[in-house]
């Protein structure tokens, strides 16, 4: 148990949320806060008798926000409560609730004990990987809206956005998966039982004995072919349909000759059949699915605009403030948008001043300024004062939601079969075939039932389960490895489509320049260290990430700042001793307000009403960047695409290759299309970006790679997401995926080996169910064996933890 | 009726009880979190536990 931070610590720490003590400070009982909204929830937990909240993780808290309670008025509304709820009877509801803040052990304690502040919630249940929290309650006693308030006043605010009331999609795939491993499981076990009286030989004259073991493995056998193979014939069907011969065609073939000359054999008293070694093959082939099935529970890959909305809007209606969900908007409502807040579809402006930074969409970082009347598309957030809007298009129709959809209309080729083993599966199958059929027309000139032995035999024992397992063995394992070193992939399919891709496009802005640590420089004559002081003390009264920026980049002392004052989305000014200081655009500080495009993003400085000077921001790009030009310039064509202007041409040219096309001013649009050209010449492209602007981009790139800061933020819909400090190792990632795929190629070799020595048999007719039963776990074993020790040493040689 | 019949299908029997155990065990979600009950099961309750 840790104890709580000592007070005399140098650095005091808020005993809730344990962020540093700036400022005023606030004692209660001893403790120390960093704001009262902190001390409340201490005191709501000291009221409720638990503080043991603090003894299992030291400052375990969430700072809360202000509570607007007329935030959460649309939780009462009758259609927004019947999407959330995962089920309700009229008296008791569940609801599951996504809570970003959940962070450590303490967050579970609090939260599983909600009933305790709420007589009306009689059960809550955290997935901690998922951040979400299941309640159960009663509806005469509590409401969603008050539920909702009690999470947000702990500082767990509830993530209420559109998508969240689309009817979610059940993990009902992997529990199917579960059961059927299961039910495959309990039959080879049961069936190699039975079976091992056979293989050690029974005595002639226990005949009864001898026919009741066939039976059971006849039963057992059953709901293996009919319910466990299922998934492995509707794919075959299905490739068939599309003419197409895929792994699953030789799978089935092999299924259903097992199970066919099994039960003939039983019921005709010819022989004991080949149960166990058909439910020994099932079940490993589903082991397989499983292990390939992994997904990273706090990650989502598909997420899109709708993630991204909130769930409701503040409408103005007769003077009165209503809030409604946004699917409920309609063409004509006035709606209200304060500071920060998205606008969730396209609309006039009305009132107010509107700045809105639409660096969601088009990935640019200056806000723009908007007159009334003007059209304010959706996507935007407001930066400053409350605006009001008269909606035009409802929010299914907005520009943005229609962007997305035509984005969505070409999904991404198919990925889920695997063209590796597709493409051997077909030369395979065919292989196959004609070895069976003319060993069949062999032995059918001598004898009709070796004929069929053989014949049955070589298809069987060629069944190609190895082949099918040593992909999800393999790339299943990269996937692990990968996940370990913050490069979370969609799923195993990327690690092969990885090592094929020729091109890398890149978008600029966060994804290869740094967000937050941009170089300030001062253009104007130079700043005394008085006028430096001034300015940083003036940047820390806000928090504009510009003035964040000005401030972390220069060094100073911080001295008293006098009248001041921020007009959000504009500047700051305040006077220090006798001189007047104004920081921000430059129409904020009495110059001209010129509408020429400028190359750089620019804060302008004057003081006593005199232009100083500008501060310029010059993009920095991240470490390592170079070295992964480097080790991929031979395999990769780079390109770099960016909704910025053309201001870092020079500097890009100097860090990437000259071929290197360099295409800036760029829309959403525009790079879907930049992308789709690239894919013309059936060329695989790795596009790396960030924002919602690359988000065409990234869906149709053959991989999209999502760089964030933090994985669990919101990322658009793309096939990896990355952690933004693991892109200086991005080459060592695709050299691991080239890896990966020589060790599949490696256990294709492997397996063909394990079916020579089958067929030698089989091909005789004398292909025995001791042998199979034998031989086919071998080779699976074998195959999980290398696969995954294989991939594991490589890994490592890597330098891949 | 040999012994082994009899002994066949108490093993049958068993083993078709632990099937439903699994079958039991995916059906309540035990296999939806795998994460947080780790942590959970480490608190320590006090008197008024839950029920």
């Amino acid at each position: 148990m840790e104890t709580p931070p000592k007070i005399t610590d140098t650095v005091q720490q808020c005993y809730h949320c344990g962020d540093s003590l700036r400022g005023e400070q606030i004692e209660h009982d001893g403790k120390l806060f960093c704001c009262s909204g902190c001390k409340v929830v201490y005191e709501i937990l000291e009221q409720n008798d638990m503080c043991n909240y603090y003894t299992l993780q030291s400052t375990p808290g969430n700072s809360p926000s202000a509570i607007e309670v007329s935030r959460f008025d649309f939780l009462d509304e009758e259609s927004v409560q019947r999407n959330l709820l995962n089920f309700t009877d009229g008296k008791t509801g569940k609801v599951t609730l996504a809570l970003p803040n959940i962070h450590c052990s303490s967050c579970i304690w609090l939260l599983e004990q909600l009933y305790k502040f709420d007589s009306g919630i009689l059960q809550s249940r955290v997935d901690f990987l998922k951040k979400q929290l299941t309640v159960t309650f009663l509806h005469t006693k509590t409401s969603l809206k008050k539920i909702a308030i009690l999470l947000t006043s702990l500082g767990y605010d509830p993530e209420l956005r559109l998508d969240a009331i689309e009817k979610k999609v059940e993990s009902e795939t992997t529990r199917s998966l579960y059961y059927k491993i299961g039910v495959a499981g309990f039959c080879f076990g049961n069936a190699m039982l039975f079976s091992f009286p056979e293989y050690l030989g029974v005595d002639a004259n226990e005949k009864t004995l001898r026919e009741t073991f066939s039976y059971l493995n006849l039963l057992l056998s059953i709901p293996v072919f009919f319910y466990c193979s299922y998934d492995y014939f509707r794919s075959a069907v299905g490739g068939l349909k599309k003419k197409v011969i895929n792994i699953d065609v030789p799978i089935a073939l092999g299924i259903v000759l097992l199970f066919t000359r099994s039960a003939y054999e039983i019921l005709t008293h010819t022989g004991p059949g080949f149960v166990d070694s058909f439910c020994g093959l099932l079940f490993y082939l589903l082991l397989g699915r499983l292990f390939q099935s992994k997904t990273y529970d706090r990650l989502n890959f598909e997420r899109n605009y709708k993630s991204y909305f909130p769930l409701s809007v503040i409408v103005k209606k007769e003077g009165r403030e209503t809030t409604v969900s946004i699917s409920s908007l309609k063409k004509g409502d006035r709606i209200v948008i304060r500071n920060n807040e998205i606008i969730p579809t396209d609309g006039l402006l009305l009132r107010g001043e509107a700045s809105i930074d639409y660096s969601f969409v088009t990935g640019e970082s200056n806000s723009i300024g908007k007159v009334l009347g003007e059209m304010i598309y959706a996507g935007g957030r407001q930066v400053g004062s409350v605006i009001e809007l008269e909606v035009v298009k409802e929010v299914s129709q907005s520009y943005l939601t229609q962007l997305w959809n035509n984005f969505n209309d070409e999904s991404k080729s198919d990925h889920h079969l695997s063209n590796l083993s597709n493409g051997v599966a077909k030369y395979f199958t065919m292989a196959i075939l004609a070895i069976a059929g003319s060993v069949g027309a062999y032995w059918i000139q001598i004898d009709t039932l070796t004929a069929v032995n053989a014949f049955t035999g070589i298809l069987i024992v060629a069944c190609p389960c190895a082949l099918a397992i040593s992909i999800p063995f393999t790339f299943g394992t990269a996937m692990r490895i990968y996940g370990r070193n913050n490069f979370y992939i969609k799923n195993i399919h990327v690690v092969e489509v990885m090592t094929q891709a020729r091109v890398m496009v890149f978008d600029k802005t966060g994804t290869i320049t740094h967000a937050q640590r941009s170089s300030i420089v001062f253009n104007g004559p130079e700043l005394s260290q008085d006028e430096i002081d001034a300015v940083l003390s003036l940047t820390k009264n806000s928090i504009h990430p510009l003035s964040r920026l000005i401030g972390d980049s220069f060094s100073g002392n911080t001295v008293y700042v006098n009248n001041f004052s921020e007009e959000l989305g504009k500047g700051i000014r305040g006077s220090v001793k006798e001189f007047h200081y104004k920081l921000g655009s430059r129409q904020y500080i009495g110059g001209i307000h010129r509408s020429e495009k400028l190359n750089e993003t620019r804060v302008y400085l004057s003081i006593n009403d005199e232009v100083r000077g500008y501060f310029s921001i010059v993009n920095s790009y991240k470490e390592g960047l170079q070295d992964i030009l480097r080790s991929l310039k031979s395999s990769f064509k780079f390109a770099v695409i960016s909704g910025d202007n053309e201001s870092e041409r020079v500097q890009l040219q100097k860090i990437f290759p000259p071929e290197t096309e360099l295409r800036f001013n760029q829309l959403p649009s525009d790079k879907y299309d930049y992308i789709k050209s690239l894919q013309t010449n059936s060329k695989k492209v790795i596009m790396v970006g960030d924002g919602l602007n690359d988000a065409g981009a990234l869906m149709k790139s053959d991989i999209g790679i999502a760089v964030t800061e933090n994985i669990s933020n919101f990322s658009p819909s793309c096939d990896v997401i990355m952690d933004s400090s693991s892109l200086s190792r991005l080459s060592t990632f695709i050299t691991f995926a080239r890896d990966s795929k020589a060790i599949v190629v490696a256990s294709f070799i492997l397996s063909f080996l394990y079916n020579f020595v089958g067929l030698f048999f089989a091909v005789q007719g004398k292909l025995s169910p001791v042998l199979a039963a034998i031989l086919m776990p071998l080779s699976s074993i074998t195959i999980v064996v290398f696969t995954t020790v294989t991939t594991k040493l490589f890994a490592k040689i890597r330098g891949l933890s | 009726m040999s012994v082994i019949i009899v002994l066949l299908l108490c093993s049958f029997v068993m083993a078709v009880g632990f099937l439903l155990a699994f079958l039991w065990s995916v059906k309540s979600g035990q296999y939806e979190d795998k994460y947080t009950p780790s942590i959970r099961i480490l608190f320590d309750e006090k008197k008024d536990n839950r029920k």
